[in-house]
C-alpha cells in the first residue's frame, strides 16, 4: 500500500478512534465520578455512612471491572442496539467503551477523594456546611489534580479499548489495523498504524501531566 | 457562654468500649479565655469535638450562647439545618490549619461566608478586613502553600472569625509552632478576645499557652475534669496541680527535721518583703530552696519553697504570720519530697505513658497515687 492511499484511511481512523474515545470519556466522566464519590462516602467512617449501598456499589464496579472488554463489547450488543439504533459504527461503539470505563473512573475517583485530608471536611463541618457543599467546595477542587490524571489514564485505556472495538464491527485506527494490517498482512501499514497511536497516546499523557502539574503548582510557587 | 453537663463519649472499636469523656462539666464565662490542659489521651480533643458536635456526645448536654446544641442536634447522625446553623456561629482553628490548599488565602476565609451565602461583593470586602485584622492584608492572592505555619494559622483564625461567632474554638492551635510564633499567635488570639469580647475555649498540652492567655483552666485526666478554675482561684486552692504545674518549685530540704513550705504570693503581698519580716519578728533562719516568679493571666505571681529549722511543730506561729500576710503556706511533706517522692512520681509517669498508649483509658477513677506531694494543709 503507497502512502496516498494509506493517508486518508489513517486520517478517517483517527478521527474515528477520537471521536469515539473522547465522547466514551465524557460519559465515563459523568457516570464514574458519582460513583466514585459515592463510594468513599458511603464507606466505613463516611459522611453518609451506609455499609449495604456501598458493599452493592463496589460489587457492581468490581464485575465491571473484571469483564474482559470484548466480552462486554459483545454482551452489550443488545443494549447498544437499543439506545443508538444499531450496534455496529463509531457512535454504537461509544456505549460498550462508556459502561467499560466507568467503574474503572470510578475506582479512580474514588482513590483521589480518599486522598482528601479529613481536617479539611472537618473543618468545612464546624462552619456549617452541608454534604453536598462538602463535596464541591473540599472535595472535588481538592481532589483535582488527582481527578486529572484518573481521566487522562481513562482516555488512554479507551484508546485501547477502542482498538478492540474494532474487531466487533467499530472504526477507528483499531478496525483499519485489524482490516488492513493483520487480515491483509500489510505489516508496513500496521507499523504505521502503531506510531499514529502511540502519537496519540504520548500527546494525551503529556497534555494531562502538563494540566496536573498546572494545578499542583497553584499551590507552591507565586501565582 | 459554654456550657457541658455530664459530657459522656464512649468509642466502640473492635467490640470494646472506650470511655473518652466521662462525665464532664465545664463551664466558660462569655469574654473569658479558657484553658483545657491534659496529656494526649486525657479526652481533651473529644471535648472540644463535642462543643461544636463534630462528635456526637454519648449523653450529656452542650449549650452555647444559650442554645442548647445537642437538643437542636436531634438523633440523626448528620448535622441537621438547625445544627449547621448554630455551628455557623462557632468559630474553629486547628492545630494543622486546615486550609484549602487549591484556593488563595481570600477565598479561604470567604468560604464561611460563602456557605451562609453571603453576596460576593460583601465576601470580598468582609475577608479583606478580616485579613487585616490578624495582619495578612499583603498575602490575600497568596496560596497557603507559600506561607509559613504562623501565617497559615493568622489564615485559619480570620476564617474562623469570618461568620461572626461569639465563640472560638482552638483545637492545639499553636502545638504545631515554634515558640516565638506561638507567643504571637497566643498575643493575637488574646487581642481578638479583648477587642471583639470573643469568648475563647483552647485544648492544649502546653503549660504555658494556659500561663500566657487563659482566664480560666481545667486540668483533665482520663476523660475527667479533675480541676477548674479561674486562675486565680487555682493559685489560692491549697494542694492544686495546676497551679503546682504552673508554678513548679522544687528543692530538697537540707536534712531531716526541718519543715519545709511552698509559699505562694500574689496580689499585695507580692509587693511586701514578707520572709523579711518573718526572719527578723521570730528570729529564725529562713533557707530559700526554690522560688519562681512570673505573670499569669497579667498577674504577678511568685512562688518559693523555703525551710525552716525545726519540726512543723515548733513552726505553726510562723506559719500563722505568713497566712496573716496574705500569703498561701503549705506544707510539703518531709518524706513525700525524699525515698516515698521518688516512687511516687514514677508511678505517675508509668500512669501516664500507659495513658498515652492506650489513647483513651477505659473508665477509671482518679488515681490517689496521683495525688500531689503536697499532703496536709496546715490547720489556720
Amino acid at each position: 500500500m503507497s502512502w496516498s492511499e494509506m493517508q486518508p484511511l489513517l486520517t478517517q481512523g483517527t478521527i474515528d478512534t477520537l471521536y469515539m474515545v473522547l465522547w466514551a470519556t465524557v460519559v465515563s466522566v459523568i457516570g464514574g465520578l458519582p460513583i466514585g464519590v459515592l463510594l468513599v462516602l458511603t464507606d466505613k467512617g463516611g459522611l453518609l455512612q451506609n455499609t449495604v449501598v456501598n458493599k452493592v456499589v463496589g460489587a457492581i464496579v468490581n464485575i465491571g471491572r473484571s469483564l474482559p472488554f470484548i466480552i462486554l463489547l459483545v454482551a452489550l450488543i443488545p443494549f447498544t442496539t437499543l439506545v443508538v439504533g444499531t450496534f455496529i459504527g463509531p457512535t454504537a461503539m461509544i456505549v460498550p467503551l462508556a459502561i467499560g470505563a466507568i467503574p474503572f473512573f470510578a475506582r479512580l475517583v474514588e482513590t483521589a477523594i480518599r486522598e482528601v485530608d479529613h481536617g479539611l471536611v472537618e473543618a468545612v463541618q464546624s462552619m456549617g456546611g452541608s454534604i453536598p457543599t462538602i463535596i464541591r467546595k473540599v472535595l472535588l477542587p481538592q481532589a483535582l489534580p488527582s481527578l486529572v490524571s484518573a481521566v487522562t489514564t481513562t482516555v488512554i485505556v479507551l484508546i485501547g479499548y477502542s482498538a478492540l472495538a474494532g474487531a466487533v464491527g467499530g472504526e477507528g485506527l483499531g478496525a483499519k489495523v485489524i482490516t488492513y494490517g493483520y487480515q491483509r498482512f500489510d505489516t508496513q501499514f500496521m507499523l504505521v498504524t502503531v506510531v499514529v497511536l502511540i502519537v496519540i497516546v504520548t500527546v494525551v499523557q503529556l497534555v494531562g501531566d502538563g494540566i496536573v502539574r498546572l494545578l499542583a503548582r497553584r499551590g507552591r510557587t507565586a501565582s | 457562654m459554654i456550657t457541658t453537663t455530664g459530657l459522656t463519649k464512649v468509642y466502640e472499636s473492635r467490640g470494646r468500649q472506650v470511655t473518652a469523656l466521662d462525665g464532664v462539666d465545664l463551664h466558660v464565662r462569655e469574654g473569658e479565655v479558657f484553658g483545657v490542659i491534659g496529656q494526649s489521651g486525657a479526652g481533651k480533643s473529644s471535648l472540644i469535638r463535642c462543643v461544636n458536635l463534630l462528635e456526637r456526645p454519648t449523653s450529656g448536654t452542650v449549650t452555647v450562647d444559650g442554645t442548647d446544641l445537642t437538643a437542636l442536634a436531634g438523633r440523626g447522625r448528620r448535622a441537621n439545618k438547625d445544627l449547621r446553623r448554630a455551628r455557623s456561629r462557632i468559630g474553629m482553628v486547628f492545630q494543622h490549619f486546615n486550609l484549602l490548599s487549591s484556593r488563595t488565602v481570600k477565598d479561604n476565609v470567604e468560604l464561611p461566608l460563602e456557605i451562609l451565602g453571603v453576596s460576593g461583593a460583601d465576601r470580598s470586602r468582609r475577608a479583606l478586613e478580616l485579613l487585616d485584622l490578624v495582619g495578612l492584608a499583603d498575602k490575600a492572592r497568596a496560596y497557603p502553600g507559600q506561607l509559613s505555619g504562623g501565617q497559615k494559622q493568622r489564615v485559619g483564625i480570620a476564617r474562623a472569625l469570618a461568620g461572626n461567632p461569639k465563640v472560638l474554638l482552638s483545637d492545639e492551635a499553636t502545638s504545631a509552632l515554634d515558640p516565638e510564633t506561638t507567643r504571637s499567635i497566643l498575643q493575637l488570639l488574646r487581642d481578638l478576645n479583648r477587642q471583639l469580647g470573643l469568648t475563647v475555649l483552647l485544648i492544649t498540652h502546653e503549660m504555658d499557652v494556659v500561663k500566657q492567655i487563659c482566664d480560666s483552666a481545667a486540668l483533665m485526666k482520663k476523660g475527667r475534669v479533675v480541676e477548674s478554675g479561674t486562675v486565680a482561684e487555682l493559685l489560692a486552692t491549697p494542694g492544686s496541680e495546676l497551679a503546682h504545674e504552673l508554678f513548679p518549685v522544687t528543692g530538697d530540704a537540707s536534712g531531716p527535721g526541718s519543715t519545709v513550705l511552698d509559699v505562694t504570693f500574689h496580689g499585695e503581698a507580692a509587693t511586701q518583703p514578707v520572709i523579711s519580716q518573718l526572719s527578723r519578728t521570730y528570729n529564725i533562719d529562713i533557707s530559700i530552696l526554690g522560688a519562681a516568679m512570673d505573670t499569669v493571666g497579667g498577674r504577678q505571681i511568685g512562688r518559693m519553697r523555703i525551710e525552716l529549722p525545726g519540726p512543723y511543730e515548733e513552726n505553726v506561729v510562723p506559719i500563722g504570720f505568713l497566712r496573716e500576710q496574705g500569703l498561701q503556706a503549705e506544707l510539703v511533706a518531709p518524706d513525700a519530697d525524699a525515698d516515698a517522692g521518688a516512687g511516687a512520681g514514677a508511678d505517675a509517669d508509668a500512669d501516664a505513658e500507659a495513658d498515652a498508649d492506650a489513647d483513651v483509658q477505659e473508665k477509671a477513677a482518679v488515681p490517689a497515687q496521683n495525688a500531689p506531694k503536697l499532703v496536709k494543709e496546715i490547720a489556720k
